[in-house]
């Protein structure tokens, strides 16, 4: 317990001391790049933020991120410490709402993020399907929560959600039934996101949604996208920063390639990349209970509701069929790696972002089925197509044996070999492999250490880089593994550490958190990258 | 966790398809968890606990492995210093039942050859929807010389008793010095034949690396 808590007030720590500086990270990157980049060849950390004129000491006055964290700070620790313990949280003032009448005790803190299923109140109707469910799996929720531990005071753990399957479940012999809440709108009360999976709001810390810096650069974004040939440059220069939510969907079509510059092409161009894509299902998606498919198939099938599943609408059955659909098509069209396990992460940013272009509120909660037909076929098509221009530049990480993945965690040891010696010599003390824990970083992105508002944000920035997806990311490891060195370095022994890297706290992280990652990776990158034994070979 | 003494750490890995449940009961027996909302393990994932056996403290090193054995050219490793083995089945799925005997192949393939392993028949609260008898299994087990359970990671049942019983069968194995400890290399002894020093640096080797 002492162990987690610490782990939690430490990050607290750094995240003050952290946020105090970010105003200077900024200004030293809008700096660097303005000026052109100095000769570096002899800095140290310290130097680097030294270059530049602007030392603000201040916070400016749109950003009350100093505020927040200092009264988040006042309030008892044991407050904190639950809160930040728990992935169910959500903002303070909500806790007695949702909290109180669900549950009959308190949470306990528990040592171990719990991933509880919020238990439904008796008046949320659990919609169940007709099919071949087992009659026991679909009885009343409090009949299953019985639990024959007497120690397990955490009694949430009730099963209200049943998966609603998709019309090709017929075709296989399966019997996975799980729940889902059908058709939010008609509940009476929303269901409860927990803040790991909270899309839409991604200042977690509860900055204001749009200040004045952020308007301007959403300005400089629409005139940038108003041109009838598209800067890709220019583009790519401001979306490093991060892209405001409302022109996100356009940026990234057109950052990813996907979307042409030319503005007078793109409806073209759209609409046969569009037609291809469905042309794709109609000639190759039946063939997915063939011999030669059916393992493929079965696997995607298994895994789509396995994917992100505290987010709602990710179990939602018209877009469980958007995933079996794109994945299987893109499987055997590569047929070099097929599908692998973490491509199915790999949609959903895309899906999310593409999205929220016809969302006002929570993308998380919403039902896709209400969009008209062509739209939902326009975002499923557009998914498609980027994520194989993302898979593209890095499909060696998923063919036989994954070489692009070994290659990757052998660079992220030399890299952090030479970047933190402590850390690198403690895995070493406690025989701790990168592979055991930077596996899942280069196979998913980090996809499954990040809350996925997060995800969305760093793609923002490796859709700007160069290669950002194979390359930048390393950098972006090294700078997220360095982010923990104090709880490394407090780990006593090999089981610690690993449950330590395997179980990193992020719950709490929204954009902030992944710019100062997102600074220190630059950092790293412009240190390192003409260094010898560099990652490229 | 991590900070009480124990006398022995062993490794234990769950093998066996995609889908049957190695994830859960894990969490089960670690941490008392069971999730319908878990995700598909990607590499490798790791959990302990710490059990008493008489007099002894066993701290349990639980690894978990993706199911899809085409990608597992990278945990190959994975067996390395394990001293036991749980291979698990999906009751209701006949298909990740007659998986295992390439399971087991792939198991001695790579593992010390004196490993302990029990074939565990999972997702046992789902009885209506049961394909492979108990009986069959049962004598398929006794047959190869491998213990046999089934259990449920959702209501529990037997997942307790699944670990003790491998966990003292590969302790009865080190105890009787059936092994020496050449082979089974992530056992270690305890101090009543080392020196405290020796049991130090022992500690520190025997948790063998993936």
């Amino acid at each position: 317990m002492s162990k987690r808590c610490c782990w939690s007030q430490k990050i607290q720590d750094g995240l003050v001391y952290r946020i105090g500086h970010v105003q200077l990270v900024s200004n030293a990157l809008r700096g660097v790049r303005l000026r052109g980049f100095p000769s570096m060849a002899t800095d140290n950390r310290i130097h680097f933020w030294r270059k530049n004129a602007k030392v603000p000491g201040r916070f400016p006055k749109d950003t009350p991120k100093a505020n927040n964290l200092k009264s988040k700070k006042a309030s008892s620790f044991h407050e904190f410490a639950r809160s930040t313990n728990d992935a169910w949280d959500i903002d303070d003032e909500e806790d007695e709402d949702f909290l109180a009448p669900i549950h009959p005790s308190s949470l306990p803190p528990t040592l171990h993020s719990t991933h509880q299923v919020p238990p439904l109140t008796p008046q949320q109707p659990i919609n169940t399907t007709t099919g071949p469910g087992p009659a026991d799996r679909l009885a009343p929720p409090t009949a299953e929560v019985r639990l024959q531990h007497e120690e397990a005071t955490d009694c949430g753990q009730i099963n209200g959600r049943v998966v609603v399957k998709s019309s090709s479940e017929a075709l296989l012999n399966t019997n996975t039934v799980r729940s889902t809440l059908q058709k939010q709108q008609s509940l009476p009360v929303r269901p409860i996101i927990p803040l790991v999976a909270r899309i839409s709001d991604q200042n977690s810390s509860g900055a204001p949604i749009m200040t004045v810096r952020d308007k301007s650069r959403l300005d400089k974004f629409k005139y940038l996208l108003s041109c009838p040939n598209s800067d890709l440059d220019e583009l790519r220069k401001h979306s490093w920063s991060g892209i405001p939510r409302e022109v996100r969907p356009i940026t990234w079509r057109l950052l990813s390639g996907y979307l042409p510059v030319n503005m007078e092409r793109r409806d073209l161009v759209l609409k046969r990349k569009r037609d291809e894509y469905f042309g794709f299902i109609e000639q190759y998606y039946h063939s997915r209970t063939d011999e030669t498919y059916k393992d493929t198939y079965r696997q995607i099938h298994i895994d789509i509701p396995r994917t992100n599943p505290l987010i709602p609408l990710f179990q939602q059955p018209a877009v469980q069929e958007v995933f079996e659909r794109i994945l299987f098509i893109w499987a055997i069209r590569h047929p070099a790696s097929g599908y692998v396990q973490g491509i199915n992460d790999l949609v959903t940013p895309f899906f999310v972002v593409f999205l929220s272009e016809f969302v006002e509120e929570d993308v998380e909660n919403f039902d896709v089925a209400s969009l008209p037909l062509d739209t939902q076929r326009n975002i499923e098509a557009d998914s498609f197509w980027c994520m194989t221009k993302l898979l593209d530049g890095i499909q060696d990480n998923y063919t036989f044996a994954q070489p692009g993945i070994q290659n990757k965690v052998k660079a992220l040891e030399e890299l952090v070999s030479r970047i933190d010696e402590d850390i690198h010599n403690y895995f070493k003390r406690y025989e701790v492999e990168y592979l055991q824990f930077a596996f899942r970083w280069m196979n998913n992105l980090l996809m499954r250490e990040l809350p996925l508002r997060c995800t969305i944000r760093l793609w923002d920035t490796y859709q700007a880089e160069q290669e950002g997806f194979s390359h930048f990311h390393l950098y972006v490891c090294a700078a997220f593994l360095i982010e923990w060195r104090k709880e490394i370095l407090s780990m006593v022994d090999f089981q610690g550490l690993l449950m330590l890297l395997q179980n990193l706290p992020t719950i709490h992280w929204g954009n902030e958190e992944v710019g100062l990652l997102l600074a220190e990776a630059y950092r790293l990158k412009y240190m390192f990258a003409d260094a010898p034994n560099h990652y490229k070979r | 966790m991590g900070d009480e003494s124990y006398n022995f750490v062993f490794k234990v890995v769950l093998i066996g398809e995609s889908g049957v449940g190695k994830s859960n009961l894990l969490s089960r027996f670690t941490k008392n968890e069971f999730n319908h909302d878990s995700r598909t393990t990607i590499g490798v994932e790791f959990s302990t606990r710490t059990v008493q056996l008489d007099t002894f403290t066993i701290k349990a090193q639980i690894w978990d492995t993706a199911g899809l054995e085409r990608y597992r050219a990278i945990t190959s490793a994975y067996y390395r210093g394990a001293v036991g083995a749980l291979l698990v089945y999906d009751i209701t799925k006949h298909l990740t039942y007659e998986s295992v005997e390439r399971w087991l192949k792939e198991l001695y393939d790579h593992a010390d050859p004196h490993i302990l392993v029990m074939l565990v028949g999972n997702k046992s609260d789902l009885e209506t929807l049961r394909t492979v008898p108990t009986v069959e299994a049962k004598e398929f087990a006794e047959k190869k010389g491998i213990l046999f359970m089934e259990t449920s990671a959702l209501d529990s049942t037997n997942v307790e008793a699944a670990f003790q019983e491998v966990l003292t069968a590969i302790h009865k194995k080190v105890a009787s010095r059936e092994v020496t400890r050449g082979s089974i290399s992530a056992v270690t002894l305890s101090s009543t034949t080392g020196t405290a020093s020796e049991v130090q640096e022992e500690r520190r080797t025997c948790c063998k690396n993936l």
